[in-house]
């Protein structure tokens, strides 16, 4: 059994270690906000925080999880409140099918952490995730609105 | 969804091998009213009337409309619902959607119409009919208001949810009414409103799906759980036509979670599990031998020279034809020919095929991300044996879909595993590696363009020999006509609503040349439009070079007036004729495809053999746009669709199977790539023109015309990853 703490809860689960977070958070504790898209840390359909540090969870086996918290897209808004980045990608309509902008969400969030007031150079080195709709256009625009509003 | 009186339904013969099932049901879409109706209302789940098929009234003002077609990112449900909404004239603000189900579709006489989404026609084939449905549902809400007034309707009016007595000044809101209007008859007599007159359609309201995904609540068929529910992950035969010959069950079903090992029909093995990455590793360490089958030697060299015999052999259908191209070449002052090849490029959507299937001798349900419901009921009544009736499809949101989901394939797979196991739930999902070498791709072609002058630089012929596979002969071969796909000819029809060839040319000949390799091919976002545009548009781009004519100019010579006027939009959008930036050239394209007129104008730089696509004006005459500024994001992301092709999209065949299995060997656009796009919609109300793909055609061609102005260089073999870019 493995413990891990995901969106300030304590869970306990029974994987082997070597099994990817990802489908620890999917299946076992039954968050499927965040998704499954290469399984070899190409499209970013997978990233979560980890102790506020993007990342792909399809490379990262649980049991080298330990006590580090874990965020994903479910608690990216925090009591009732949309994230900025929500919020900007709200306000610019960014999604078309979805399936990519849980990942995309929660790379721009630490983006933002990091980097307050990104650039386009900023922005192209860390939004490395697929969109197969092609809504890169949208992103970039709500990550820069994101950051003006913050 | 519904919960309605248990009609008498009719068994249907299906066969989800057709192309649509709608068609293979056999049945037509009547507005008789439902043999229900008479009887008593229909209710939604939560009890609330509905009003007619489309429209739910629930007692505090919430207006539920239906959308029968499938959400995919196109954003056809907000466009749906805000065409019903229109007519309907209630509080946009209160609008909510809701998916039928195929078997409920089939149950009352197909009263949803087609919920086949693809060719770009979730809107334009339905509009008619579902804004009928808005009309008529608020008919009766009026209709019902003014009996309960003792007024004629005529002087009551409704807007925004709330019906008004003009005269007495009484008002009444829809929810009050629901039930008395859901008892009425429906109205003969249903007029549509004037488009120009539209306040919800045709305007630039925010999609009604993005909420929830925005936080992850979304539910994608990948995210189906049910209670009891096993996951399965499937391995078929590598190679194109091979089967399963043997596996050893054993040697994994002591590993942990293992709960089956299971033959999927002929071609594929599938582990069960108790979480799919558990089924995973044992699929991964399972012995399969396969019997590889008759295609194990076909590679990319030799489908490449299969489709080559295609460019000068004698036999092709004809597909748009004028004058005497033959003697036209023959007398011609000066002959212009060039040779191109399209790939084999897999959809990739980012969400992987995946279906959950629950099977008991008495009844069967399937949950899935599908473009096509009914012909995903049709594939899981034939898996499972059972009658339609027994049957139901439960359409989630598409994480992509870009064609691949309008087949069944995966459907089948989820019903025949969850058919080994009943009473189990199932979840089916394909590894990236699974889908990306089972997919069907969009088709593989060459194409030989021979074009004519005369003396006076006049282009008076055009051979178009195109040579490679037929979608309709992969996946849909009783849509052939006496041989023929007439879908190859999409974008070079000689007229027609919806692709017609733009340029009047005396001596014209385009043909098809069919070569169908084992690979199999599909319906691909943008489908032929996008290897014709470029075949096309790239060529009479040389052909102006060649006389020494300015492309625009040139091309404005031969165009037909729809295709020009939006060409000669973007030209002007983007400052065509006027000295571009430093280095920046510029590229044009058009084509009609898909009921609409596109064209594009690019701006790119080539340094060091480095590609850099600045910008890309986009324009579209659809038609109607029933929301604006959704079309202009199909725009930008339908040339992320159509660039990533051209750049990077390339499935090669070796060993009879595909090469490219992940996103690190098939490689797609990025943000840092992205082009700045600025989108043209100039309907003109004249008719009804799809939006999701024709645009993706033009984005590839403007940029190619763009890099052959900046280093004089023409580009014939996609991807352009495999091209050397130094300028000639």
């Amino acid at each position: 059994m493995i413990a891990l703490s995901i969106n300030g809860k304590s869970y306990t689960v029974d994987a082997e270690s070597d099994t990817p977070l990802l489908w620890v958070i999917r299946d076992t504790i039954g968050l499927t906000g965040t998704k499954y898209g290469c399984g070899i840390a190409q499209c970013g359909a997978c990233t979560v925080h980890i102790d506020g540090v993007a990342t792909r969870s399809c490379q990262v086996p649980v049991g080298t999880v330990g006590e580090k918290h874990i965020t994903t897209i479910e608690a990216l808004a925090q009591n009732g409140k949309l994230h900025p980045v929500q919020q900007a990608w709200l306000d610019l309509d960014v999604p078309q099918c979805g399936y990519c902008q849980s990942g995309m969400l929660m790379a721009a969030a630490a983006l933002l952490k990091d980097k307050p007031k990104p650039t386009d150079a900023d922005i192209n080195a860390a939004m490395t995730n697929i969109c197969r709709c092609g809504t890169y256009q949208r992103i970039r625009a709500a990550i820069h609105a994101a950051a003006n509003n913050a | 969804m519904t919960s309605m009186p248990d009609l008498n339904r009719r068994s249907f013969f299906v066969s989800s091998s057709a192309a649509g099932a709608g068609l293979a049901l056999g049945l037509t879409l009547s507005f008789a009213p439902d043999a229900a109706r008479a009887a008593e209302v229909i209710r939604d789940t939560d009890g609330s009337p509905e009003i007619d098929a489309w429209v739910v009234i629930r007692p505090d003002d919430t207006v539920v409309i239906r959308i029968a077609r499938s959400e995919m990112g196109q954003g056809t449900m907000t466009g749906l619902a805000q065409l019903v909404a229109e007519e309907l004239d209630c509080d946009w603000s209160k609008v909510t959607t809701e998916f039928p189900t195929p078997g409920e579709n089939v149950a009352r006489k197909r009263v949803w119409g087609d919920f086949a989404t693809g060719g770009s026609r979730g809107i334009r084939t339905s509009q008619n009919y579902v804004r009928t449905g808005g009309a008529a549902a608020r008919i009766m809400l009026v209709q019902a208001a003014a009996n309960a007034w003792n007024v004629p309707a005529s002087e009551c009016s409704a807007a925004n949810s709330i019906i008004t007595h003009g005269a007495s000044g009484r008002k009444i809101s829809y929810g009050k009414v629901a039930e008395a209007a859901a008892k009425l008859d429906p109205p003969k007599d249903v007029p549509l409103k004037d488009p120009k007159t539209w306040t919800i359609a045709g305007q630039p309201l925010k999609r009604l799906d993005t909420p929830d995904k925005l936080v992850g609540k979304t539910v994608f068929g990948i995210d189906i759980r049910k209670p009891g529910m096993l996951y399965a992950a499937v391995r078929a035969c590598p190679v194109f036509g091979g089967k399963v010959q043997s596996f050893d069950g054993a040697a994994v079903s002591d590993m942990p979670g293992v709960k089956r090992v299971v033959k999927v029909n002929d071609a594929a093995v599938a582990v069960v599990a108790d979480s799919w990455w558990r089924a995973k590793k044992a699929l991964d360490a399972l012995p399969v031998v396969w019997d590889e089958g008759p295609n194990v030697k076909v590679s990319s060299a030799t489908i490449a020279q299969f489709l080559k015999e295609g460019l000068d052999a004698d036999q092709a259908f004809v597909g748009n034809k004028a004058g005497d191209v033959k003697s036209a070449l023959a007398g011609a002052a000066k002959v212009v020919q060039a040779v191109y090849a399209y790939p084999y490029q897999s959809h990739s959507p980012m969400e992987p095929m995946n279906a959950t299937a629950l099977y008991t001798p008495e009844h069967c349900e399937v949950w899935c991300s599908t473009q096509n419901g009914e012909a995903a009921l049709a594939a899981t009544a034939e898996e499972s044996g059972l009658s339609v009736r027994k049957c139901d499809v439960h359409k989630t949101f598409l994480g992509g879909g870009f064609g691949r989901r309008g087949q069944t394939d995966f459907v089948r797979q989820a019903v025949a595993i969850a058919k080994q196991m009943p009473g189990t739930p199932v979840k089916l999902l394909w590894s990236r590696e699974e889908d990306m070498t089972h997919d069907l791709y969009h088709p593989i072609t060459q194409c030989k363009m021979t074009a004519g002058f005369d003396a006076a630089k006049n282009l008076i012929a055009l051979h178009m020999r195109i040579s490679g596979q037929s979608i309709l002969a992969s996946i849909a071969p009783a849509r052939l006509e006496n041989g023929a796909d007439p879908v190859t000819f999409q974008g070079l029809s000689k007229g027609g609503a919806e692709g017609a060839f733009g340029y009047n040319i005396p001596n014209l000949l385009i043909d098809h040349a069919m070569r169908n390799p084992s690979v199999p091919a599909g319906f691909w976002r943008g489908v032929n439009t996008n290897h014709n545009a470029i075949y096309v548009e790239t060529f009479i781009d040389q052909l102006a070079n060649e006389v020494g004519e300015d492309p625009l100019a040139f091309r404005l010579k031969y165009l037909k007036p729809k295709h020009a006027a939006v060409l000669k939009a973007v030209a002007e959008k983007a400052g065509y004729g006027t000295p571009a930036p430093q280095g920046v050239y510029r590229g044009l394209a058009q084509i009609m495809g898909f009921g609409s007129y596109v064209a594009a104008c690019a701006e790119v730089s080539v340094v060091d053999k480095q590609v850099r696509i600045h910008r890309i004006v986009g324009g579209t005459n659809c038609g109607h746009a029933v929301n604006p500024e959704q079309i202009a994001r199909q725009v930008e992301g339908s040339f992320v669709f159509g660039l990533s092709a051209m750049l990077y999209g390339e499935c090669t065949v070796r060993g009879g199977r595909i090469e490219q299995r992940n996103f690190d060997a098939y490689q797609v656009m990025r943000i840092d790539e992205m082009p700045k796009v600025e989108a043209i919609v100039m309907p003109d109300g004249e008719f009804w023109g799809g939006v999701g793909e024709p645009t993706i055609a033009v984005a590839a061609p403007a940029v190619l015309n763009a890099i052959a102005a900046a280093t004089g260089k023409r580009i014939h073999s996609f991807p352009l990853k495999d091209s050397d870019l130094s300028a000639a």
